[in-house]
């Protein structure tokens, strides 16, 4: 049950095959057999078998919708309502959220079966799930590897098929990264496009939840549930939601798909680059003509990026008082010392770098210097992107320098860990939409294809990762557990 | 550009945030090498560039000045870590 697609699965929903809680009691049962893993913070059994008895029920009447009682999870920074919603942190490990983020709200409208709530970064902060108060995310295909982050829990779930499919947030590469890492198909939309309403926020500019799924049609089902206008999110966006799917068959001849010299220079390892070279020359045979292109404002994207997120992260995380919800230390002397030492307390090590940096950059007489700055080199990064875009439909490269590293082995140097991330936060700052495509192994670990398109060409990028899949076996091959 | 001890606690206090004694020597190391990746900003000449504060160029946008929530505090408050007669409580701050 576990191997099929979500049209398969739809449709053995309907012939009756097996029931919606008979596919919820598979998955749960294979959660449990893979704990090591630590995937899931929370695991709503109860809830998702009544969830799955509600969906047979609405089968039963003939209701459609791809995802009536598909059992789904959720990144643990979404809001759900009576159940634990952490962020992956200390500070929320006791906040039941008293309502649903809209993401939730529209899978729960569909009929989906919520398995649980998935591992991560603490508040989304880190590369690795290393920074996770409920411990790290192991690789499902090199289990000493980390599953990359922060939506680490969600590309190890549904890698190793303890979901059907799942959610992800990304600020500056957190869903592509990890499913790079666990050879899955992500995909970060245009800023604006999903809600950010109930989704805990990092850097508001910035952040943007999205599908992980195992292939590109299924991030296409997934998209078309999670994407739409919404009154909540002063910053979502107004615009029609096409249909995803509708265009995942147009053939890619004439195709223009542009390589930034930049993302194959220096830095990126030989074997990677291999798997990237086999991939394009794929393209090729599929009819695509491939572009050499320069993008020269990428190179600043790290120094912008890590001056805008922290100081946005920095404002957002100022919520967090100790004083309406979350954590509160014992006995404070004061209210500063109530602040002080409930954020002290609760927040881990990288949080508290990123508040300190982004306190530092926006106080006085600095803000001029590294905040308006980073924003002055954020337009230029999203001209590069505006112009090249303008000469070819889409543009690819690698999701990250190396294949998954191993986990603690970064954990020191966390400039380092910064500087890996090179490949996707310039996406971010530009808010155009990008997936990570499974394209192949190095060492028997999945490397990942980045494809970055214009703002709200999801439906293109889909098409373009759909294509690849129908010629190879990528998205298909599953870790050995 | 690095930062020393004593900017380091500064910069916590302005943020409200406890860092362990033991930890403020790898903070002013990690926050030093952070500003040094940041000054490779100057390369770029940015004279007469428009900061850019949202990807797509939005305005927030506005809504009608109307009630739209119903009173929830209970259901707020049931997750607060102190209350009292509706109350959220802290330590006394007027002596």
């Amino acid at each position: 049950m576990h191997t099929q697609s979500i049209s398969q699965l739809a449709r053995s929903l309907r012939t009756r095959e097996f029931s919606s809680v008979e596919l919820t009691q598979h998955f749960l049962q294979r959660i449990k057999q893979h704990q090591d893993l630590n995937a899931y913070i929370t695991v709503t059994e109860e809830l998702a078998l009544a969830q799955a008895k509600a969906a047979d029920e609405r089968l039963a009447a003939g209701e459609d919708g791809l995802l009536l009682g598909l059992p789904i999870a959720q990144k643990d920074i979404f809001c759900t309502l009576g159940v634990k919603t952490s962020c992956g942190s200390k500070m929320l490990d006791n906040f039941i959220a008293p309502y649903n983020a809209t993401v939730v709200e529209k899978f729960n409208a569909q009929g989906a079966v919520l398995l649980g709530k998935l591992n991560m970064d603490e508040f989304a902060m880190g590369s690795s799930n290393e920074t996770s108060y409920y411990g790290v995310v192991k690789n499902p295909w090199d289990t000493t590897a980390v599953p990359g982050g922060s939506s680490g829990g969600s590309a190890a779930a549904v890698a190793a098929r303890l979901a059907v499919c799942a959610t992800g947030t990304d600020t500056g590469g957190s869903i592509r990264q990890p499913a790079a890492f666990c050879g899955i198909t992500g995909l970060k939309p245009t800023y604006g496009r999903v809600s950010r309403y109930g989704m805990i926020a990092y850097a508001s500019s910035l952040d943007q939840g999205g599908p992980m799924a195992r292939s590109a049609e299924d991030a296409a089902a997934l998209l078309q549930a999670m994407a739409g206008f919404d009154e909540r999110d002063s910053t979502s966006v107004n615009q029609p939601v096409p249909d995803y799917s509708a265009g995942l068959d147009n053939p890619l001849a004439g195709l223009k798909i542009g390589l930034p010299k930049e993302f194959f220079s220096d830095g990126l390892s030989d074997d990677v680059a291999q798997v990237l070279q086999d991939a394009i020359d794929e393209y090729r045979k599929l009819g695509a003509q491939v572009i050499d292109i320069s993008m020269p404002n990428l190179k600043l994207a790290i120094p912008a990026y890590y001056v805008i997120a922290p100081a946005e992260c920095s404002a957002n995380l100022s919520r967090f008082d100790g004083v309406r919800f979350g954590y509160r230390c014992e006995n404070p002397a004061d209210l500063t010392d109530l602040y002080t030492r409930s954020r002290g307390e609760a927040f881990g090590k990288e949080v508290k770098r990123r508040i300190l940096m982004g306190t530092y950059a926006l106080s006085a007489g600095y803000y001029d210097a590294y905040y308006i700055k980073a924003q002055k080199v954020r337009r230029l990064i999203s001209e590069d992107f505006k112009k090249a875009l303008a000469e070819v439909d889409v543009i690819m490269g690698p999701v990250t320098p190396t294949t998954a590293f191993g986990i603690g082995e970064k954990m020191g140097d966390p400039i380092s860990m910064y500087l890996a991330d090179i490949y996707t936060i310039a996406i971010n700052l530009a808010g155009v939409p990008a997936m990570s495509v499974p394209v192949g192994f190095s060492n028997g670990k999945p490397v990942g294809l980045q494809i970055i398109g214009n703002h709200f060409a999801e439906d293109r990028l889909l098409n373009v990762a759909h294509q690849y899949q129908q010629v190879t076996g990528w998205h298909q091959q599953a870790p050995d557990i | 550009m690095s930062l020393t001890a004593d900017d380091v606690n500064k910069i916590a206090h302005l943020a409200r945030l406890g860092i362990d004694k033991q930890d403020v020597e790898s903070y002013t190391k990690d926050l030093s090498g952070m500003l040094e990746l940041m000054a490779r900003m100057g390369e770029l000449d940015t004279s007469g560039v428009e900061p850019m504060a949202h990807p797509l160029d939005q305005v927030q946008r506005l809504r009608p000045d109307v009630v739209t929530e119903t009173n929830q505090r209970g259901h707020f408050q049931a997750i607060a870590p102190k209350v009292e007669d509706g109350l959220y409580l802290v330590p006394k701050v007027i002596e």
